[in-house]
């Protein structure tokens, strides 16, 4: 009887309502924030066309967007092959990389002494230059393995995942670390029922620099030689034979790689965020 | 006016006390060395199903001793016995719940998963979990916002969920640390009422921490008055309201009540004062 009465009295909360009064408003606002860039996007291309045909400008210099359209329905079965083996590397490198970050700062969040000893070798791993490492793994895994640019991409990746996370997993509440220990709960049900939750939206953050970042070393890798199945290796030798139109088409396939990669990290970020409402 | 009621009366012998402290100190170390005596020779017993409240200005450890009886720290000096069990012991066998003054509920988590945390933590199964974070639903009054989310939820909604979430293991001992402490006058009335349905219902032992004078008077058999540096306990003063069933809204304008009041403030201000204060809230 008495809780029948106080449901009632909850109806009248002040800030009960509103939670699902947002869904016409989310269709606008995904118009409000994909139009804008679009419709800049295609004026920048009508610029380019217009200067390139206006100023005779050489393709050696800078092709027309109409030629690089031509070459990149040309060359599409190749663009689209090349495409899936760069993104293949950067997947992959993504993945293990992130995984690691994420398991090392686990670790690291738990154990002082292993967080004295890792965050300087992080620095470190933050700064190597994939320019200079990618023809030595080249030649200590072979020119004919896939392996150095997914390891190029998994250093790359690493340090900002690390980073991101290892914030994260610090920003336990005292109220929740008090009232976990009142619980007499293990460290492992802390780190599963209150801290990884909590780091996620942190992880989020430094998959989101990380995954841009990952395409673009394993298309830098295949700068270095080895095998030439790649959009990198499809750009230089491109670029070397003067097919400057066909060389842009392959950027063109690396900036859409690099996008999807970045789209996928936020559309993954939303699902995840979704449920905290 | 101190510690003559029934509370106090019933053989130690036959009764074990929900909780027992003696000579109870807590020391904390700052900066540098230096130390503070936070808390110095606590006695204190609280008989099963007793609804005891902790007042005093702020510094007076009234929380620090609520953590130690909950060994979220642990005493310097002195015993301090839960059931007859150490406090640590206690804790460990879950003899308590607790609430604080933020809901701590994991944003990440519905209403109802909130609530079945600690019976998930100890390895309840999910059907069980589902039925008892059911009960205490309704028993909370929350029944169309099992599966809304924490920030969905007004500040003494969530509060409701947290004390759910603390009765979810049928304790025998409640431990609440100023839960009423960040809601308005009116939801804090209406909490206070359902409070103490809800103690009277289930039978538990509570330890309150407030710094409201009518909360403390309004809840509790008895109001502990402490005083600062260092925090000990000045008075006990005992509440004559009847039993929590029978408190609702128009005690708080009974004669009794205004009583209550003023013996906890004449404790706390250590002399007689004004019975009509502006403070009275």
């Amino acid at each position: 009887m008495t809780t029948t009465v106080s449901a009632a009295a909850m109806a009248t909360d002040p800030s009960a309502g509103g939670a699902g009064a947002g869904r016409g408003a989310a269709g606008r606002s995904v118009a409000r924030s994909v139009l804008p860039p679009v419709v800049l996007g295609v004026a920048f291309l009508l610029v380019w066309q217009l200067a390139v045909v206006a100023f005779d400008i050489k393709p050696y210099l800078l092709p027309s967007p109409t030629d690089i359209v031509g070459q990149i329905v040309i060359v599409f079965p190749l663009l689209w092959s090349s495409l899936l083996a760069t993104g293949l590397n950067a997947l992959i490198g993504l993945v293990l990389g992130g995984v690691l970050a994420v398991v090392l700062a686990l670790l690291a969040s738990r154990v002082t002494i292993f967080d004295r000893m890792i965050v300087p070798i992080v620095a470190a791993v933050a700064v190597v230059p994939i320019v200079a490492l990618a023809p030595i793994l080249n030649t200590m895994f072979g020119s004919t393995s896939d392996t150095p640019r997914r390891v190029v991409v998994l250093i790359v990746v690493f340090a900002p995942i690390f980073i991101n996370t290892l914030r994260g997993l610090r920003q336990v509440r005292p109220v929740h670390r008090d009232l976990m220990r009142a619980y007499a709960a293990s460290n492992w049900q802390l780190t599963r029922t209150v801290t990884l939750p909590g780091a996620v939206p942190f992880i989020f953050t430094g998959l989101r620099i990380a995954a841009p970042l990952g395409v673009i070393s394993a298309i830098v890798a295949e700068y270095f030689g080895g095998l030439q199945n790649g959009l990198g290796s499809r750009i230089t030798s491109a670029a070397a034979n003067s097919a400057y139109p066909r060389a842009w088409a392959y950027v063109f396939g690396a900036i859409i790689l690099g996008l999807v990669f970045y789209g996928v990290t936020l559309l993954l970020e939303r699902l995840a965020s979704r449920r905290r409402a | 006016m101190t510690d003559t009621a029934r509370t106090t009366t019933p053989a130690p012998s036959e009764v074990l006390p929900a909780i027992s402290v003696r000579a109870a100190g807590k020391i904390f170390t700052v900066a540098k060395g230096a130390e503070v005596q936070a808390l110095t020779g606590i006695d204190l017993t609280v008989a099963p199903g007793e609804f005891v409240s902790l007042i005093g200005p702020s510094g007076c450890g009234k929380s620090t001793l609520l953590r130690l009886i909950a060994d979220l720290d642990s005493a310097t000096s002195g015993e301090i016995l839960v059931f007859g069990k150490t406090a640590r012991q206690a804790r460990l066998d879950q003899e308590y719940g607790i609430a604080f003054q933020s809901a701590g509920l994991l944003p990440w988590r519905s209403v109802q998963a909130n609530i079945e945390l600690p019976l998930e933590l100890h390895g309840v199964g999910k059907a069980e979990r589902a039925a008892r974070a059911e009960e205490l639903i309704e028993l909370v009054g929350l029944t169309d916002f099992r599966s809304r989310f924490p920030d969905q939820l007004s500040g003494g909604m969530q509060q409701r969920v947290a004390i759910a979430r603390s009765l979810a293991e049928r304790p025998k001992l409640l431990l609440m640390d100023e839960p009423f402490g960040a809601l308005d006058e009116m939801t804090r009335e209406r909490m206070q009422q359902e409070l103490v349905r809800i103690c009277s219902e289930t039978g538990a032992a509570v330890v309150f921490v407030t710094h409201s004078i009518p909360e403390a008077v309004f809840l509790s058999d008895r109001v502990v008055v402490m005083s600062p540096r260092p925090g000990r306990i000045v008075d006990i003063v005992s509440v004559d309201l009847g039993a929590g069933t029978s408190r609702s809204d128009s005690l708080r304008e009974n004669p009794a009540f205004f009583a209550g009041v003023t013996a906890v403030r004449e404790a706390l201000h250590g002399s007689p004062v004004a019975p009509l204060g502006a403070d009275l809230r």
